[in-house]
């Protein structure tokens, strides 16, 4: 019965484009599934890849892999009506194939600020025709951002913020500049105890030192997996630093905080509030 | 040429490697995530004016651009990296040596993990540039570079010797880890997974474009490698013994180095590194049929043919609609089989 039904399934890609038939999305991204998700289109979706599997609404629906690593059968065998890819989505000759099986296809740019984010909000929200609800998500994220800025212009000092991303496993690894971490930390009014080198680079007890951080920001389930903030503080230099001292750890979910996805300026305003505790003023 | 090769149970394993790599093939072809009915299949490649017309686009696209280029693709790997595995066990007179010795993996590598790691920064202002399409060209850039590398240090006075060679060439290798290393160091998390997924190759990237482009190299290697059979077998007795029996055994091994480091390197350049099939199926066939190259060439080819379209199939259908590196799968199966073939074989050698 099931092998009929697909089939019947892969036959009908000749009908794609009649406009009648509900919309079929395969979606390559973790962001661009969230996104579809918060713009109440879910149930156009008929398959993720491996990062957007890991949102809760997502489950039972068929995962077509790394989005690096796609394969083309695979994808159009879910008889998609409209194929969303990150920027990242490949291999490139795979990316090729799929634009030439003429299925409607849109691959976004990389995203790595509040503007670019918004921008690729909307034009999801036109890819699967719901604009309005695009603009309200868009309205919401204005909404925080500024109480960001307000709550930022009324101090002086920036916190210098340290992020460390673990899952657990023994390697930490540091962000540098030109991260999704970096462009967090400064949306939330943070300043980046790194400079030096862009990326992730794995942890030194002296450059930890060195960078002083104020605050260490942690992916939660890194925290869990480390043991906790005093097994964390032990890993060296961590407890030399101001941080360090101050015990200042802020542990946030990574993918809520790293992905720019619908929820980044929600994200952002968390780690706002925790940089700026209102005991402080 | 002696008759060996044909003699009655040589034509029967033939006849049944042939088969088994059509029955493969043929299987191959209507296993995917997208399902396709034998019949129409069948249509398709006879008559496809009698298919109805909803269903061509289909199988237009997903069996003539996707399949069956990929089917063609794993014929002509499976066959290339299995005879130069055999070609150069053959030429090291080591049953562990395999194309990767001679520097062509470790190069290409090399070329790959530059690009992967290191194009959006070397192609900055032109993104088509920088989206990995050079990686192809790079790793064949790199497998042969390296390869003539390990070629030219082992090479005095014209006489290239076996043992320096391989040395050299695991020397040669090893600078290559450094060099991968580090650019691992500088990479980001996704560059590392893109780099991960390459070393374990795919033949997702299957098109009839670079179907075409890597053909003439491969064809090359499959084509010429039965005409150093006698040599190779002369070999096998030692160098010297071999240029008393009339081969000049410089050019061959020349020949044969350039010959691998063109055809492997056009297959890693498009389908990344495939593990254990250019070792072990020479050890199979010599496990079956003998050590005579005469019959171990063509038939390492029938079946690395057929190992890695069975390979294929299998990554492209267990995990649909995701696909599984096709690295994973030859070791996990071929690992196994071969460890039962040799003791099974060392028994019959040895019994108690």
């Amino acid at each position: 019965m099931i092998k009929t039904c697909l089939c019947v399934g892969a036959l009908a890609l000749a009908c794609q484009f009649e406009t009648f038939a509900e919309p079929r999305i395969v979606s390559a991204g973790g962001a661009i599934t969230e996104t579809i998700f918060a713009l109440g289109a879910g149930k156009t979706l008929v398959a993720v890849d491996s990062a957007g599997a890991l949102q809760p609404e997502a489950k039972g629906l068929p995962v077509i892999g790394y989005s690096r690593d796609l394969s083309a059968e695979g994808v159009l065998s879910m008889n998609p009506s409209l194929i969303l890819l990150n920027h990242d989505a490949g291999p490139p000759a795979v990316v090729d194939q799929l634009k030439e099986s003429g299925i409607p296809l849109r691959q976004f740019s990389s995203v790595d600020s509040a503007e670019s984010a918004i921008r690729r909000i909307r034009d999801i929200g036109e890819a699967v025709d719901r604009q309005r609800e695009a603009e309200a998500l868009v309205a919401g994220i204005e909404r925080s951002l500024a109480k960001i800025e307000k709550r930022v212009r009324s101090e002086d000092a920036r916190p210098r913020v340290l992020f460390i991303y673990t899952r657990g496993g023994g390697t930490m690894n540091v962000s540098g500049r030109k991260t999704a971490a970096d462009a967090m930390i400064a949306l939330a009014g943070g300043a980046n105890a790194v400079s030096g080198y862009d990326g992730y680079k794995p942890l030194t007890s002296e450059g930890v030192v060195n960078a002083a951080p104020d605050v260490i920001l942690i992916p939660s389930r890194g925290l869990e997996q480390s043991g906790g903030i005093d097994e964390l503080l032990r890993q060296p230099g961590l407890a030399l630093t101001p941080a360090g001292r101050a015990r200042k750890v802020i542990a946030m979910d990574d993918v809520l905080l790293l992905s720019f996805g619908p929820r980044f300026a929600e994200a952002a305003l968390q780690l706002n509030e925790q940089l700026f505790p209102p005991a402080k003023r | 040429m002696s008759p060996g090769p044909f003699r009655p149970s040589a034509v029967l394993a033939f006849a049944v490697l042939s088969a088994l790599l059509l029955a493969t093939a043929v299987c191959s072809m209507g296993l995917g995530a997208v399902r396709i009915a034998p019949g129409d299949i069948l249509r398709s490649l006879l008559a496809p004016e009698t298919l109805p017309p909803e269903s061509r686009v289909s199988i237009d696209m997903v069996l003539w651009q996707l399949r069956i280029p990929r089917v063609l693709m794993g014929l002509l790997v499976g066959a290339t990296l299995a005879v130069a595995g055999a070609l150069m066990q053959g030429m090291f007179r080591n049953p562990l040596a395999d194309p990767g010795l001679i520097g062509v993996s470790g190069g290409a590598a090399l070329g790959a993990v530059t690009i992967i790691v290191f194009s959006t920064t070397l192609f900055a202002g032109q993104p088509w540039l920088a989206d990995l399409r050079l990686l192809p060209l790079a790793a064949f850039a790199g497998a042969l570079a390296i390869t003539l590398l390990i070629q030219g240090l082992a090479r005095t006075d014209g006489y290239t010797d076996v043992a320096t060679l391989l040395l050299a060439g695991v020397a040669v290798n090893a600078i290559v880890g450094a060099v991968i290393g580090l650019s691992v160091f500088l990479a980001s998390d996704a560059q590392m997974r893109t780099l991960s997924f390459w070393t374990l190759g795919s033949l997702g990237g299957a098109s009839w474009k670079t179907f075409g482009l890597m053909a003439p190299l491969c064809l090359a290697l499959l084509l010429a490698a039965p005409f150093f059979s006698a040599a190779l077998n002369a070999i096998a007795l030692g160098e010297a013994e071999a240029g008393h029996l009339g081969f000049s055994v410089e050019r061959v091994k020349g020949i044969l180095i350039y010959l691998t480091a063109a055809g492997v390197g056009a297959c890693v350049a498009f389908t990344g590194m495939i593990g254990f099939i250019g070792l072990v199926t020479p050890h199979l066939i010599r496990l079956w049929l003998g050590p005579d190259h005469c019959r171990l060439l063509p038939a390492s080819a029938l079946l690395g043919a057929t190992l890695l379209i069975a390979s294929d199939t299998l990554a492209r259908n267990i995990a649909a609609p995701a696909e599984l590196p096709i690295g994973v799968i030859t070791a996990a199966f071929g690992g196994p089989f071969f460890l039962v073939m040799l003791l099974s074989q060392r028994r019959r050698t040895y019994p108690e």
